[in-house]
């Protein structure tokens, strides 16, 4: 097999047409999905106080991310290689042009008005960045050289340090996730592993004092003691670690959450939307959810596991893991086990432009999984 | 190309693979420390949890009982708690409170008060609390306001019950009122450790029944547990426990009689106060001026207070316990029993009156009230004519001490224990009561004026009243008191029980008393009675005694010309009297403010109240 055969179709794909030859779509994959938007709705609709119109919104959204996944698992994998570098350059000049001509909200700019709509370069770059780094790496032989990693690590650090700017901690810290997974899985050594692990623990005092705006280092400390501040930056987390704990094994049942009922709970229906859940269907609701997310992540590195090139690989595993790295910091944060960075419950918050990403995301690995190789054709 | 051909996809699908079980070990390691994290919350602080939860959500509201209604001792109601209309505005439901609030101006009367007090209070409550804006609608403004209501989102009508007395002016020193709790009642509140009790109570007794009864009257708080968000807007009612209203109370009072004895007081100020002898009822207490107890429920303003507070009438001053006069030659009858008793006169004993008498040849000269002098004259013609000189005489046998200690039993000189608060102590001189308060020696002069109820002696009407009372028992001391039942719906009604026991001065000579009493008989139905203007022929007889109490001293040969001094310097006019003298239901005791004479003055008005009390004839 040599490099020609990288490009050469199957007949199946060259010549099929998808309402012909079928959808390139993994059901299993598709039916988590399914079965978590489906989850995600009906504590959202309890969240957001029997709000039916906000169901239609989130439902159309669903519908929108949906589509897109659909849409881009029928694009092949080698397209995406092909135009990896051209995203992330893109990504990254829209980037600088949020900082200098962006939206102001919320204490942060991370918007681009492009006229007809608002457009969050940042969300690009959620896929843009693995996928870059994914196409990199594979270039080269595995595991990476120092080279490939010092140049990797440029490429994770340039759109990171931009959206911090914003200042977008959350979004930050995912496609850091998103980088520094592909370089793992690419096989770097352990031992630079750790080293930057010390490195990163030297540098973190610093940025404590020069990188972190007040309100990011208020919820750093709120973190720390939330009842240090119990009207203020510790009340999100203490109602919702109320929420959670009156919950008890079986919940108080669905609508019935008196934190969220009588809106105690602040963001109930975005970020802390996990709180509603917990304290409504209780210790084994939580399970449930932790089940399908499982279902979910262990089919995406069932993918990955069985792609058929390392470009695939690394960027099925990558997306897989900060697909992962979602669901623990949004659970981390309404449980008070990590700091709030304001990251949505993935395909159960209500909200905007993040679950049209993470779909794509989704779809990129249902393309790498149909999209296969005949390698006996 | 070179490169690629470098490539070991073996080797490095291996290396995948290999990252791929450290990513699913990681992956199952971070899903069982939040599967513990959750077990932690959920489960082992589950109750923590539950219980902060339901403070969350839970909030106990109080709910205020509703007052006891007091009622005269016919069941003529002298408080009650009436509906009052108020308008509500909620914040929230407003869109422009600026064009809403003069939009309401042109439908109903709002002041510039009225909107400064809501804006303080719309800036201190939640937004979807209601606000008060106008207090006490009437019929028509509810009605106009209930027709225009479509245009006023946000605009409640509320009904709340707010304290009325309907006698107003007439039993307020009485009954007293109820006013908003200020910071030292709440302060006495929290002290007796009643906060709860009164947690959701706004008003309290200020004075009168309505004050010494307050705990009576108050009732039992009660209370609503509602779930509420995170605002404290109430979402709803989990339990209500319902308050225990205050007792109903009766009170001695026959507000016909005080009507009758008010009427009769004219535009004079005054007293009238009525006893029952037989157990201490007070059937009247009447004093001018006074005020409407209506105008402090809800807040007095400024101005109408101020005026009230400077009034020459002092409408605020109960007289009937605050008022300390002279008591003049009401006095008499008891100093005349006291000498009785002494054995220092005899009742048919007779002494000449010339008009004035003094100590020695040259020294000060006290005079009579009748210039001319009674000629020889008795106990019954002293008390009859009020007889100054006889009196003068019988003081100076005595001695100031032994008068104090005959009649201090009586009552004078000190409470007389009524059940209402503010009584004054009135004034019952000795030596010691002189050296201790002056400082000072007793001086014969002072005996000889205080043998007449002048110099330092001062009573107040109802000590008048009480006094009165004892001699028509004969001696049997009583309490007099307001409250004449506690009711218990549904129980056995509680009456009065004094906190004084009843005693029977010590007599030396039954007949004393009788001697005495048939001396006031002599004051009214006597040919030369002080009082025979109001001798009309009754089928009962009153035995009283008329009194004139000096405002204003005199010049030792000025002569005493009514029309020539100021009416405020006039002389007091009082009368006692008690009636059917054999059995006695009435006693009374009169005080006309600057009225001139006791016997033109102040009989003919007890004279009309004993005849309303005991005919039911109305003058």
């Amino acid at each position: 097999m040599n490099q020609r055969a990288y490009g050469r179709w199957t007949d199946r794909q060259k010549h099929g047409l998808f309402f012909t030859r079928g959808l390139h779509m993994d059901w299993p994959l598709l039916g988590g999905l399914l079965i978590l938007a489906a989850l995600g709705l009906a504590v959202l609709y309890s969240a957001g106080g029997q709000n039916i119109d906000m169901i239609y919104r989130q439902l159309v959204r669903l519908g929108i991310a949906f589509g897109v996944m659909m849409v881009i698992a029928q694009i092949a994998p080698h397209h995406m290689e092909r135009w990896a570098p051209w995203l992330f350059g893109a990504g990254l000049l829209m980037l600088l042009g949020v900082l200098i001509f962006g939206h102001v909200g919320k204490g942060a700019q991370r918007w681009l008005d492009l006229g007809l709509f608002r457009f969050q370069p940042s969300e690009l770059m959620k896929l843009a960045v693995p996928l870059m780094i994914a196409w990199y790496l594979s270039e080269n032989p595995l595991p990476p050289s120092r080279q490939a990693i010092a140049i990797t690590a440029i490429v994770i650090t340039l759109p990171v340090v931009l959206i911090i700017l914003q200042p977008d901690l959350g979004t930050s810290l995912l496609i850091a996730a998103s980088g520094v997974f592909a370089l793992l899985l690419a096989g770097i050594s352990w031992r630079l592993v750790g080293g930057m692990a010390l490195l990163g623990g030297a540098i973190t005092p610093l940025g404590w004092m020069f990188g972190m705006h007040d309100y990011q280092r208020q919820r750093v400390l709120t973190f720390l003691n939330p009842e240090s501040d119990p009207l203020g930056a510790g009340y999100h987390i203490i109602q919702s670690k109320i929420a959670i704990g009156s919950g008890g094994l079986y919940g108080k049942g669905w609508l019935n959450g008196t934190q969220s009922q009588l809106e105690f709970l602040p963001e109930r229906h975005t970020d802390f939307i996990f709180a509603v859940l917990a304290e409504e269907f209780g210790f084994f609701g939580i399970l449930l959810l932790l089940a399908v997310y499982l279902l979910i992540i262990g089919r995406g590195l069932y993918i990955a596991l069985r792609a058929q090139d390392t470009f695939a690989r690394l960027l099925a595993g990558s997306l897989t893991l900060t697909f992962f790295v979602y669901v623990i910091v949004n659970i981390g944060m309404v449980s008070g086990m990590l700091p709030v960075v304001g990251v949505p419950l993935p395909l159960v918050s209500y909200g905007g432009t993040s679950i049209v990403t993470l779909m794509a995301g989704f779809g990129i690995l249902m393309s790498i999984h149909t999209h296969r190789k005949l390698l006996t054709g | 190309m070179a490169r690629i051909a470098l490539k070991d996809h073996f080797r490095e699908t291996r290396l995948f693979t290999n990252r791929t079980i450290v990513a699913v070990v990681f992956i199952l390691l971070v899903t069982l420390a939040i599967v513990t994290r959750m077990a932690y919350l959920q489960i082992i602080n589950h109750k923590h949890y539950t219980a902060l939860s339901q403070n969350n959500r839970v909030s106990i509201v109080p709910v205020a009982p509703t007052r006891g209604l007091i009622f005269d001792r016919n069941g003529v109601i002298l408080a009650q708690n009436l509906p009052t209309y108020s308008l509500d505005v909620v914040q929230e439901r407003v869109k422009d409170m600026e064009q809403t609030l003069a939009e309401l101006g042109k439908i109903i009367d709002i002041s510039a008060r009225d909107i400064e007090r809501f804006n303080k209070q719309l800036a201190q409550k939640r937004r979807f609390q209601p606000v008060p804006l106008r207090f006490r609608l009437n019929d028509e403004e509810v009605a106009r306001l209930a027709v225009n209501r479509h245009r006023f989102p946000g605009i409640e009508i509320q009904a709340r019950l707010t304290r009325d007395y309907p006698q107003a002016n007439l039993t307020v020193h009485a009954v007293g009122y109820v006013g908003r709790i200020n910071e030292k009642e709440l302060a006495t509140i929290t002290a007796a450790d009643n906060s709860a009790n009164y947690a959701a109570t706004t008003h309290i007794g200020k004075r009168g029944i309505e004050k010494a009864y307050e705990s009576l009257l108050h009732g039992t708080v009660g209370h609503q547990k509602v779930e509420t968000n995170v605002l404290g807007r109430t979402i709803r009612v989990l339990e209500r426990v319902a308050p225990a209203p205050g007792k109903d109370l009766i009170i001695t009072l026959d507000v016909e009689l005080q009507r009758v004895a008010k009427e009769a007081l004219g535009d004079n100020l005054g007293v009238v106060v009525a006893i029952d002898p037989n157990n201490g009822d007070v059937l009247a207490l009447a004093s001018k001026g006074d005020y409407d107890p209506n105008l402090f429920v809800n807040g007095i303003d400024h101005k109408t207070y101020q005026a009230l507070q400077t009034s020459l009438e002092k409408p605020f001053i109960n007289r009937a316990l605050q008022g300390q006069y002279p008591p003049g030659s009401t006095v008499k009858p008891f100093i005349g029993l006291a000498g009785l008793e002494h054995n220092d006169i005899r009742h048919n004993q007779k002494i000449f009156c010339r008009g004035w008498y003094s100590l020695g040849e040259d020294s000060h000269r006290y005079r009579d009230w009748k210039k001319q002098g009674h000629g020889l004259t008795d106990l019954k013609k002293a008390v009859a004519e009020s007889c100054d000189v006889y009196f003068y005489k019988l003081a100076q046998k005595m001695g100031i001490d032994r008068i104090h200690d005959f009649l201090s039993p009586f009552g004078f000189g000190q409470r007389t224990g009524i059940d209402i608060a503010g009584e004054a102590t009135g004034i019952l001189p000795s030596t010691q009561w002189k050296r201790t308060t002056r400082g000072e020696p007793w001086y014969l002069g002072e005996t000889l004026i205080s043998g007449i109820g002048q110099g330092y002696t001062l009573a107040t009407p109802l000590q008048l009243a009480v006094a009165t009372a004892t001699l028509a028992n004969r001696g049997r001391t009583l309490q007099p008191h307001l409250l004449k039942t506690v009711l218990h719906p549904g129980e056995q009604n509680e009456p009065f029980t004094p906190d004084r026991p009843s005693i029977t001065i010590e007599k030396h000579e039954p007949r004393n008393w009788k001697r005495t009493i048939d001396a006031m008989l002599n004051v009214v139905y006597g040919t030369h009675g002080t009082a025979r203007g109001i001798n009309h022929q009754q089928s009962y007889k009153i035995a009283g005694k008329t009194g004139t109490a000096q405002v204003f001293g005199i010049a030792q040969d000025a002569e005493y010309i009514k029309e020539d001094v100021a009416k405020h310097l006039r002389d007091h006019a009082l009368f006692i009297a008690f009636a059917p003298a054999d059995d006695p239901q009435i006693a009374i005791s009169v005080v006309v403010e600057n009225g001139g004479s006791g016997g033109s003055v102040a009989a003919p008005i007890a004279g009309t109240v004993i005849d309303y009390y005991l005919t039911g004839k109305r003058p």
